[in-house]
């Protein structure tokens, strides 16, 4: 049955616009039945709640909901508003996907909407004493100036309910108690990964609670996007996760491409399939040198370096730059392969054929390192699905959630390749997936390097691109999950909005539930494993 | 450098581009710190002391690990082998900044990681150095409009050297460090550098 038939049956009234994307409008109240009747549907449960994207139109405050399957794999996108500026509520969906509790956060941080039954209303970017709500169309951009002062966070939140006689009430819920025993870390802490800070509750060494702190790297990239012509937007995203510089500047590439028309060549797409498996080969080297050394052995860093360092002089010949390549175009990539590049990419896969075996003698079968990993931090199948935890944490807990498969873009329908599910989800799997993705990407490029076929490597596009009306949307695999971006045009050469899926902040917020009953000594390489970078969190 | 042997005008080019080597130690600043340091004199003694300290100081710089995103990558490959930074004297880097001598500030800097950098300043030990690495440290870089991003570490704590670039080579990283040694040698370090704690700020 077409979702479109299911939504119809359920509430009549829906509005379904077609330009662009499909997306149903509903009422607030119809959309809360529909998500329910969605998510609990028995053949094809939409359990995977993608993300939820704040919106300001003006006249209304709203959201986009993007739901999947997880076993048919089909997409809709579901969209509400309310026409309420200074007292905006919408139904929380938190108690159907557990993701939601954090990205309601982040609507809310950004639009100022507040969720009914959401228990924690805090903001989660911004400090706790930020005046307005940066996302808005008509927030002022000098009104929260530099404040040195040292931020207080506060232990209690609010939480917004729905009254018996329709009137909304608010009661406070506690983070931390008042005998909880609270450690800090981060946001300094070089085994975070970046700037994340986490207040760890304690009971005798044990962990009962984590709570993020996000935002020390917010950079407001998504309002920047809103002054930007569509090219100037494609500079940010190689600065978000920059250990998937390739892949998300493709998912952006390709948004527009695939909103303004633009048909792509054969040999641009061998080259941007060819990068983005290097770039994750890259970003799994780099993995595993960190998680290695936050553990305590420093001698696999070097080996993780060594090869990386070969990826970026590859990197280095082709587009110039190492850590920020600035690549991929709209209509292709910047310039051609370096003519070395196929010997080179060749010889680098043998080498590393030849040497990954060292990087399991030192870590893989160690006493420690196994001790360590094995049966810590354990994420069940229901919980990556409910909480959202995409790419290597999800299929270490036996979601096969690989967009490249699912949702085949550029070569990936072409190529043969294993999608790598584990069904442990520890620690130990979740380092595993990674090792062996590092062979699987290897076998990909293999499968491509010889066939790059002749052509050009950019089509010509119009100096000044404009997009037709609509929300447009396309996701690529990263090397940590799904990264998705999400488009809304006016029609002008300026995006209205342009939102993206951050593939970290899911995967923070599983820290709590992976963490809680473990040791606070195993906190840092649960982290590891789950291996978020934090730019991409906070954006 | 590499030579190229294709022909006049690459070759041209390169010798534009590249700089020379004599102007490495080309620093109009660095020079008028020692004129001014001659004119006031220094005892035979105290400034041999002072040579021999600025010798030792200038060699084991300890660095605090202060990166926030990209460029904080580009950190970590100067520790691994192919740079080594160990060779130049920046054998190790402190997670504590009590241990430091100088911080580097790797990344964008927030309003909301901004009273933290401070307060990490005005932990560590004098004399105490700072190198702002990459456009967004010097001035927000790409992020220089928005509406959470500081323009410029120099509006919360001194710099001593800037890194241009986003995000620098290498090679960059190491240019500027290596000012930053310059710096410290012609510095008087009996009497000199150690400058005076201001009152103490009340702790909050
Ligand atoms: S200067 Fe560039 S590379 Fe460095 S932190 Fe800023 S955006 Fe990233």
């Amino acid at each position: 049955m077409e979702l479109k038939d299911k939504i119809k049956a359920i509430i009549p009234q829906a509005v379904f616009s077609e330009t662009g994307e499909l997306v149903v409008t509903l009422l607030p109240d119809d959309f809360r039945r529909v998500a329910e009747t969605l998510r609990h549907d028995k053949e094809e449960p939409m359990d995977y709640l993608r993300d939820i994207v704040g919106m300001d139109w003006g006249d209304a405050l709203g959201a986009l909901y993007y739901l999947e399957s997880t076993v048919t794999y089909r997409r809709i996108t579901l969209k509400t508003s309310t026409a309420d500026r200074e007292q905006p509520f919408l139904p929380s969906v938190c108690d159907l996907w557990k993701t939601a509790e954090i990205k309601e956060r982040e609507v809310y941080d950004f639009f100022g909407i507040r969720f009914l039954n959401n228990p924690d209303m805090r903001r989660i970017y911004l400090r706790e004493d930020w005046k307005g709500y940066p996302l808005r169309k008509d927030y002022d951009m000098d009104s929260n100036p530099l404040d040195l002062d040292n931020e207080v966070n506060s232990d209690t939140t609010e939480e917004y309910y729905l009254n018996s006689d329709g009137t909304i009430k608010g009661h406070e819920n506690t983070v931390f108690d008042r005998d909880a025993f609270v450690v800090n870390i981060g946001p300094q802490h070089p085994s975070t990964h970046g700037v994340l800070r986490m207040r760890v509750s304690l009971q005798g060494e044990t962990i009962c609670k984590v709570d993020p702190i996000l935002g020390y790297i917010h950079r407001g990239i998504e309002k920047l996007n809103e002054g930007l012509t569509y090219p100037q937007t494609l500079a940010f995203t190689d600065r978000l996760d920059y250990l998937s510089a390739h892949q998300n500047r493709h998912a952006l590439c390709m948004c527009i491409e695939k909103a303004a028309g633009i048909e792509i060549s054969e040999r641009a797409q061998y080259i941007r399939t060819i990068m983005d498996e290097l770039q994750r080969i890259d970003s799994h080297l780099l993995f595993y040198s960190c998680l290695v050394m936050d553990m305590g052995g420093l001698t696999p860093f070097f080996y993780g370096f060594r090869e990386r360092e070969m990826i970026l002089d590859i990197f280095e010949g082709t587009t110039g730059g190492r850590l920020i390549q600035n690549y991929n175009m709209i209509g292709g990539v910047q310039a051609d392969l370096h003519p070395d590049f196929q010997k080179k990419v060749k010889a680098f896969i043998k080498h590393l054929r030849s040497v990954i075996k060292d990087y399991h003698d030192i870590f893989t079968g160690n006493v420690i390192a196994t001790t360590r990993l094995k049966g810590v931090g354990v994420l069940s199948r229901e919980d990556v699905i409910s909480l959202g935890a995409t790419g290597g944490t999800g299929r270490a807990s036996g979601w096969a959630n690989d967009v490249r498969k699912h949702h085949p873009y550029a070569l990936y329908d072409k190529v043969d390749f294993r999608e790598i599910t584990y069904t442990e989800g520890d620690s130990f799997a979740r380092y595993m997936v990674r090792m062996d993705e590092i062979m699987e990407s290897c076998k990909i490029i293999e499968q491509l390097i010889d066939n790059i076929p002749e052509g050009e490597y950019r089509v010509k596009t119009k100096a000044i691109i404009k997009l037709p009306e609509g929300v447009f949307s396309s996701s690529v695999e990263t090397s940590r999950g799904e990264f998705c971006v999400v488009l809304e045009s006016h029609g002008d050469k300026y995006p209205y909005r342009l939102h993206y899926r951050s593939t970290g902040l899911p995967l923070v917020h599983a820290m709590d539930t992976a963490c809680r009953g473990t040791k606070i000594a195993d906190l840092i390489a649960i982290g590891g494993t789950l291996d978020f970078v934090i730019p991409d969190i906070d954006r | 450098m590499e030579e190229r042997s294709v022909g006049m005008e690459i070759k041209k080019q390169t010798a534009i581009r590249s700089m020379k080597y004599e102007e490495f130690k080309n620093n109009d600043y660095l020079e008028e710190m020692v004129r001014e340091l001659n004119r006031n004199g220094a005892g035979v003694i105290v400034g041999a002391v002072d040579d021999l300290l600025n010798w030792g100081r200038s060699n084991s710089i300890w660095s605090l690990t202060f990166g926030t995103s990209c460029c904080a990558i580009e950190f970590m490959a100067l520790g691994a082998a192919r740079y080594d930074m160990a060779r130049f004297g920046f054998e190790v880097t402190r997670n504590s900044p009590r241990q430091a001598d100088m911080i580097m500030v790797l990344g964008t800097i927030t309003y909301r990681m901004a009273p933290v950098l401070k307060r990490l300043y005005d932990q560590m030990a004098e004399p105490k150095y700072v190198i702002a690495v990459g456009g967004c440290t010097i001035s927000g870089g790409p992020f220089l409009k928005s509406y959470h991003v500081v323009n410029g570490v120099d509006k919360i704590i001194p710099v001593d050297v800037y890194i241009p670039g986003c995000p620098p080579r290498p090679e960059a990283f190491y240019y500027g460090m290596m000012q930053l040694q310059r710096k410290m040698k012609v510095e008087k370090y009996l009497g000199g550098v150690n400058r005076k704690e201001k009152e103490p700020e009340e702790e909050k």
